[in-house]
């Protein structure tokens, strides 16, 4: 643990991190994440050579992909152990980004042709 | 092992949080539109094309996936470089920023080497149908964030080695390291909207 001695000498008024300490992961959960998002992609790449096929490939890949993305997003990106008004922010572009992406395609009827 | 903790010095703001890393998920919450929108357009015009080469001619799943791999790794040393910067660890720090450095121009270099043997061997350009011209643009953009990326890494070694990396390195790396993992989750969606789902050609049973 390690404090910046300017951060100690300030009141906590004035300096909005010196009131608190941030939790980071140590070196082994990264590792173990890592592991983990190396296991997902490997599970990825099975799939797309499996027999399974149509709607329950494209489930199962969603799936992985859902999980991968918020496990980097919690634990790279620190989201899991910041303030949450960084995470309503950047769910603010990923929720928007995502309701584009389905009403363009819903308007277009692309998933009827994937099923 | 001893997790690591500690505080950032930062100057007064009303909000209570640094304006800097404010500003940066700002930035990557447009960034989330920007792909969202690109990714969309290829969703949309996946299977339209009237005239080959089919995504199912030219992708190699095999060659992506160990791109993917690699910049997969590449954020794990983001992580270790941030965690090296935390311990005031710098020669680490470095060692990990150079390492993350390496794997994104790995990933570039094998997006550049895909793109050149699309275009030489299964003549698709960008021009050449609508699959060409959405996926063309749509990993295009991804591929020069990560250059810019291993540019910004590169830059942050170079100050580093000069003493003048801010008043709080691990700060500063933190930041890179917000745009370098937000460069992984767009390639994470990427790698199964466009390369592990099958389009409808591909999904369609074969003649009898």
């Amino acid at each position: 643990m390690s404090l910046d001695p300017q951060t100690q000498e300030r009141p906590a008024a004035s300096a909005p991190h010196a009131a608190h300490t941030e939790y980071h992961p140590s070196t082994r959960e990264y590792v173990r994440v890592g592991l983990i998002l190396f296991a997902l992609t490997c599970i990825e790449v099975a799939l797309s050579y499996s027999s399974i096929s149509g709607a329950k490939l494209i489930a199962l890949l969603l799936s992985c992909t859902v999980i991968k993305f918020l496990m980097v997003v919690a634990y790279f990106m620190h989201l899991k152990f910041d303030n949450g008004r960084f995470s309503r922010l950047f769910a603010l572009g990923a929720i928007g980004a995502f309701t584009l992406y389905v009403v363009v395609l819903l308007t277009f009827n692309v998933w009827s042709r994937v099923s | 092992m001893a997790d690591v903790e500690l505080a950032h010095a930062d100057h007064a703001t009303s909000t209570g949080l640094s304006s800097t890393k404010l500003a940066m998920w700002l930035f990557l919450a447009s960034e989330c539109m920007l792909f969202g929108g690109l990714i969309t357009a290829y969703m949309l015009y996946r299977g339209k094309s009237t005239t080959g080469p089919y995504p199912e001619d030219v992708f190699d799943i095999g060659y992506t996936s160990v791109s993917s791999f690699v910049l997969l790794a590449s954020s794990l040393t983001m992580v270790l470089s941030h965690n090296a910067a935390l311990a005031r660890d710098y020669a680490r720090m470095r060692l990990w920023l150079v390492a993350t450095a390496m794997l994104g121009l790995t990933f570039v270099g094998g997006q550049v080497f895909e793109f050149t043997t699309f275009y030489k061997e299964d003549q698709l350009a960008i021009t050449t149908n609508l699959f060409g011209s959405s996926f063309f643009t749509l990993t295009g953009f991804h591929g020069v964030h990560v250059t810019v990326g291993v540019l910004m890494l590169l830059i942050c070694v170079v100050l580093s080695f000069r003493g003048s990396l801010g008043e709080d390195p691990a700060f500063s790396v933190e930041m890179v390291g917000l745009y370098w993992h937000f460069v992984d989750i767009v390639w994470i969606v990427i790698f199964t909207l466009v390369y592990l789902i099958p389009t409808s050609h591909a999904l369609q049973p074969p003649p009898t």
